[in-house]
């Protein structure tokens, strides 16, 4: 199949229209979701979520309390998922894929230099490499913005493809920190790109930079998702990561997802959620959809 | 050609700003002429919930504070009350107060304001204990704020019973969901735009309008509200609060004093909603000294 693709001249990526994703993406906060449905939404979220801690301060001891909680989100109520995988620092990778033996949870590792990707192309090699040897099921890389911003789209395109190789089997995630990219036609290029680079997942944000994951960036994403479907005849994920706190807007989510690509692309093989605070949320709202009563936090696990 | 008066759109008040009810009903108020005074927005507990994660994401920035900022904050608002003084026995004469007893009222209310404005800076002291302990250490007590309270207010006054509710609570550090008088709501929504001009942070005084029936239910079960003020006396209502409040241990209190008394004006109002935090801390036991060294 891949050897039928040609890639095409990304200089001639299809312009976006602004005014028209922001209709749509208002479209998209009019659902109404209750009772029994949204229940269903809420544990497909959960079971969406990349549990994530990507920061200096992480510890050992951090990385397995977080594992803990990926495995058991909240005991006191039956028949709430896992989340889909744990994403932490290839420095955490053997922590992690330790905490976590006898689970389905995956371990997911950012590389490639995160968040900024300002390094040589060897040591992102060695970086991702370093991941996937300590056990990485998946691979989260940053792409180099300066290149891709300075039109050297071959150079972000080789970048791709030279991590990809070094994934070997874990799925690869690019994410484009699309806060960086100005223009939604940007992101649309950033998307296109990576799919025929070889990508398994793309990603909007290193969740470090403001803004982080939006739905009109996503819309844009998930559009390009489509048509290089429609095109190819591949699957592509898709994870928005950072910004995505509350219940209510990662069921918003979930629609765009099933409205844009349909309901093929509803688990958590193809979407994920890059969160480190949704999962609380979350669990809040099943208990209270449970219990009758609004929770407090007071009542949940931090981490 | 005739000039056509401006009429107001009387709203609620959640986190520092003015929405309407989500829900999108209303109950229209009428004078003793049967004539309609204003809609009024017949809040839902959703429009509860909004307010209590507002109360509770400004309690932790009112409550460090300064006791001295808190109590300036207060004496604004009493300082904007005075100012609008006419606007508010109006609105009390419109609700069916005699002209006199309306001055009273807003007066009263002002009053109330300076004098818990003054107990900011001063009830942690006089409620605090240096405890005398047989071991080495400086043991001392000293009162915290309950957290985020929700308050069913008066249902006689329109303006007294709020500020007479919200007082202690502020004062004391304390953020809170307040359910106005349901027959006469006005002051309330006019109380908002004096609070929110005052400096007083968004989130801090957070004052909803609608029914005690439908509310008091989900007021007393929220598990994110620590303690729950109650103003009425409706037995069947205070039965619930109470059964309600045991969910998560909340603090329940049923005042039954009538409004217009001066035992209002007493700082134990402010101590019902605090916590005492007792300190244990280590000393040196030096020579003979012993712990009263």
């Amino acid at each position: 199949m891949a050897s039928k693709i040609i890639i095409p001249d990304f200089r001639k990526t299809p312009p976006v229209d602004q005014v028209g994703v922001e209709e749509r993406v208002a479209r998209f906060t009019t659902r109404s979701v209750k009772k029994s449905s949204k229940m269903e939404g809420l544990k497909m979220v959960l079971s969406m979520i990349d549990l994530t801690t990507l920061e200096g301060k992480d510890t050992e001891g951090k990385v397995k309390q977080m594992c803990y909680k990926a495995a058991h989100l909240h005991d006191v109520i039956p028949g709430i998922p896992t989340v889909a995988a744990v994403c932490v620092y290839p420095s955490m990778v053997k922590t992690a894929k330790e905490a976590l033996k006898g689970t389905s949870i995956k371990v997911a590792s950012v590389s490639t230099a995160f968040p900024s990707g300002q390094s040589t192309p060897e040591i992102k090699i060695l970086d991702t490499k370093f991941a996937v040897e300590n056990g990485a099921d998946e691979i989260d890389m940053v792409i180099s913005r300066g290149e891709f911003l300075s039109g050297n789209y071959n150079f972000v395109f080789d970048e791709i493809a030279s991590i990809k190789e070094a994934c070997g089997k874990a799925r690869l995630k690019v994410i484009f920190e699309t806060g960086e990219l100005s223009t939604l036609d940007n992101v649309r290029r950033a998307s296109d790109l990576a799919m025929y680079a070889g990508a398994d997942f793309i990603k909007t944000s290193t969740g470090k930079i403001s803004p982080a994951a939006t739905m009109p960036v996503t819309l844009v994403m998930l559009e390009a998702i489509r048509d290089y479907y429609y095109l190819t005849g591949r699957m592509v994920g898709m994870k928005p990561a950072g910004g995505i706190s509350t219940s209510k807007l990662a069921l918003q989510y979930l629609i765009m997802v099933n409205e844009t690509l349909g309901s093929a692309w509803l688990s958590n093989e193809w979407f994920r959620f890059g969160a480190s605070s949704l999962a609380n949320d979350v669990l809040m709202q099943i208990a209270k959809e449970t219990h009758g009563v609004y929770q407090s936090s007071d009542y949940f696990s931090k981490d | 050609m005739e000039r056509l008066e401006i009429q107001k759109t009387y709203k609620i008040f959640i986190g520092g700003q003015f929405p309407r009810t989500e829900s999108g009903r209303y109950y229209s108020l009428k004078n003793k002429k049967g004539e309609v005074l204003a809609n009024i927005c017949q809040s839902s507990r959703k429009d509860f919930r909004n307010a209590e994660v507002a109360a509770r994401s400004a309690q932790s920035g009112w409550s460090s504070r300064a006791a001295f900022n808190r109590a300036q904050i207060l004496y604004r608002v009493a300082e904007i009350l005075e100012g609008r003084k006419d606007q508010f026995i109006s609105e009390l004469i419109v609700q069916g107060s005699s002209s006199a007893a309306a001055r009273v009222e807003v007066e009263m209310a002002i009053d109330r304001m300076v004098y818990y404005s003054g107990w900011c800076d001063k009830f942690q002291q006089v409620f605090s204990a240096v405890n005398p302990v047989a071991s080495s250490h400086f043991n001392f007590s000293v009162p915290e704020p309950t957290g985020v309270v929700a308050v069913i207010a008066d249902e006689k006054s329109s303006l007294l019973g709020l500020v007479t509710a919200i007082a202690p609570i502020i004062a004391g550090g304390n953020t809170c969901v307040v359910l106005a008088s349901e027959s006469k709501p006005l002051c309330a929504v006019t109380f908002s735009e004096v609070l929110n001009t005052s400096d007083l942070p968004g989130g801090v005084v957070n004052i909803i309008t609608g029914s005690a029936q439908e509310l008091h239910t989900h007021f007393s079960s929220h598990m994110d509200v620590n303690a729950m003020v109650y103003y009425r006396d409706d037995k069947a209502q205070i039965k619930t609060i109470k059964e309600n409040a045991a969910l998560n241990v909340k603090r329940v209190f049923v005042y039954k004093e009538n409004i217009f008394s001066e035992d209002h004006a007493n700082p134990y109002y402010i101590t019902d909603l605090q916590e005492i935090k007792t300190t244990w801390h280590p000393i040196e036991n030096i020579g003979s000294a012993k712990a009263g060294y």
